[in-house]
């Protein structure tokens, strides 16, 4: 899963998708995520430097990071892997 | 190793919003529902825990202030007030003796509450009997009984004066009327109207009989009214019934009743403002009504008693319901759907408010586009639709406001059982007032034909 090229994330937590004119807000945690997804890291390494920096357990992470992804799908702001 | 980890930043989960997707609120502004974590001293988790979840909670506190301010409303204005407790409002014992205590009688629109008034230990005099049915064996007890019984129909009243031929006593009643007080819809289907001259009608053959003690006059125009000026037409309708039946009859009636009705805090679905921004307050209530019968031509020193039938303005916000999340979901367009433990079948006023569901322990800053879903496996079970919503996780407790009118009456046994309600004393002690049901409750009821047995 990758993110859009053309989506511009700002350092306060904006997201523009130029494609549709869309503008949206993140919290730190779905900054940090979005951020390390631009940067075009895989899960599994999104994941560990998540639970890293943040104190929490892996199984609760997994459960909202599944969740946040399926709303960048939602948004339309991600493509899946061409192999998908 | 200890080190690192305390260095850990606090984790929240992830959240993207679409800017103007969430639909900002009336005012321009997202807000936040601030959080409710106790209740009259006593913090929401630990009544969880004690009494388990859902819970209804209601606060005597509260009541007895709520009717206090009410009281002195109108008794600050006129000399002669009487409260009568409507008992569908809410008619748990616990809740009925308060406000008894407080002085009120009571108001039933049933045999069953009738017989709930007295077995609370209310006077028959001090009873009001209202509503399009009674049935013969009702009117009959109240006649016995000097109760106070409020003719709907003409078939009532014949069937009244019927009754009084064969008693010993004479039934005291009223009459109640309906009227155009500007406001729709018209509740025209209750009692006598004014403006066809129904009202003069029953009025006339009432006096023309001399079996029944005529001694009031009631209306009750509507529930939830946020127009003062509706009651001030009410009253001055009223009057000049009454003044009319001293010229006519030189009859003197004792009591105007000018029902219930008066809007409570609680958010009308729909509403542009929430309600306790609208709802006009008991002094401008009381001023409308005692200020069109002080204009009126009744003397001064000739008042007639003023009664109100005041429910749920008096209690709605003496009542929470508390509970916990069930679960959290995503709706297919991406909205956040949070489960919780009551559903409209304990929550019935949810069909007519926007309820103040609040969380009821600290949270962050961040809400989403929420729906908030009960339990049943029903489409219609929604507490509240589109509401930004802190992030709370399954198991995290809850707190419905402004709950204390109309459910414990109205709530189904439907899917689940209906469960404990506990009443915190003045000095923050909480009591079972009722028990949560069980299955055995129900089986109770229930008998199996032998061959299915
Ligand atoms: C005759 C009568 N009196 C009083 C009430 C109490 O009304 P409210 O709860 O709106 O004050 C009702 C409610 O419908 C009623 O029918």
């Amino acid at each position: 899963m990758k993110l859009k090229k053309n989506i511009a994330i700002s350092e306060t937590g904006f997201v523009f998708d130029p494609t549709t004119g869309d503008s949206y807000t993140l919290n730190p945690v779905g900054m940090e995520i979005l951020s390390l997804l631009k940067e075009g890291l895989e899960l599994e390494a999104i994941s560990a430097r998540i639970l890293e920096k943040y104190d929490v357990e892996k199984g609760v992470l997994e459960r909202y990071l599944y969740d946040f992804l399926g709303l960048l799908k939602q948004y339309q702001l991600v493509e899946e892997d061409d192999e998908n | 190793m200890k080190d690192k980890k305390m260095e850990k930043i606090p984790f929240e989960r992830p959240l993207i919003q679409k800017i103007n997707a969430g639909l900002p609120s009336k005012y321009g502004m997202i807000r936040r529902p601030e959080p409710i974590e106790d209740i009259e001293g006593i913090s929401v988790e630990s009544l969880l825990n004690e009494y388990g979840s859902p819970l209804f909670i209601l606060s005597e506190k509260m009541l007895r202030k709520t009717y206090q301010e009410a009281y002195r409303a109108f008794s600050s204005r006129y000399p002669k007030v009487q409260f009568a407790w409507s008992y569908k409002t809410n008619y748990l014992n616990a809740v009925c003796k308060i406000f008894h205590q407080e002085g009120s009688w009571a108001e039933v629109v049933s045999g069953f509450e009738y017989e709930k008034a007295l077995a609370n230990g209310v006077p028959g005099s001090k009873i009001i009997f209202n509503g399009p049915f009674k049935s013969r064996e009702d009117l009959k007890k109240a006649v016995e009984n000097d109760s106070l019984i409020h003719i709907d129909h003409f078939d009532e009243l014949y069937e009244l004066l019927d009754l009084a031929e064969n008693l010993e006593k004479r039934p005291k009643a009223a009459i109640r009327v309906n009227m155009d007080t500007g406001i729709y819809p018209q509740w025209d289907r209750f009692g006598f109207n004014y403006e066809n001259g129904e009202a003069w009608d029953a009025l006339n053959r009432i006096m023309i009989s001399k079996q029944i003690d005529l001694l009031g006059l009631h209306t009750h125009i509507g529930t939830y009214m946020m127009t003062v000026q509706a009651y001030e037409k009410a009253a001055m309708k009223l009057a000049d019934l009454a003044i009319g039946l001293e010229r006519k009859y030189k009859h003197t009636i004792k009591y105007i009743d000018m029902g219930g009705g008066f809007a409570s805090k609680n958010t009308l679905k729909g509403a542009y403002y929430p309600g306790s921004d609208t709802a006009p307050s008991f002094d401008d209530f009381a001023e409308a009504i005692v200020s069109a019968l002080m204009k009126s031509e009744f003397k001064p020193d000739h008042l007639p008693l003023l009664i109100l039938e005041t429910g749920r303005a008096l209690v709605d916000d003496a009542g929470w319901l508390a509970g916990r999340v069930v679960a959290n979901k995503r709706l297919a367009d991406g909205r956040r759907a949070t489960i919780i433990d009551a559903g409209v079948n304990l929550l019935f006023t949810s069909f007519w408010y926007d309820h103040d569901i609040r969380p009821a322990k600290q949270l962050s800053d961040q809400t989403e586009d929420t729906t908030i879903y009960g339990p049943l496996c029903m489409n219609i079970d929604i507490i509240r639709d589109h509401i930004q919503f802190p992030l709370l996780k399954k198991g995290d407790p809850y707190v419905i406001r402004r709950v204390g009118a109309y459910n414990n009456t109205q709530w189904l046994q439907f899917i689940t059982l209906r469960p404990r309600v506990v009443l915190i004393d003045p000095k923050g002690k909480s009591h079972i007032i009722r028990d949560g049901e069980t299955l055995e409750t129900l089986n109770r009821c229930e008998h199996l034909p032998e061959h299915l047995n």
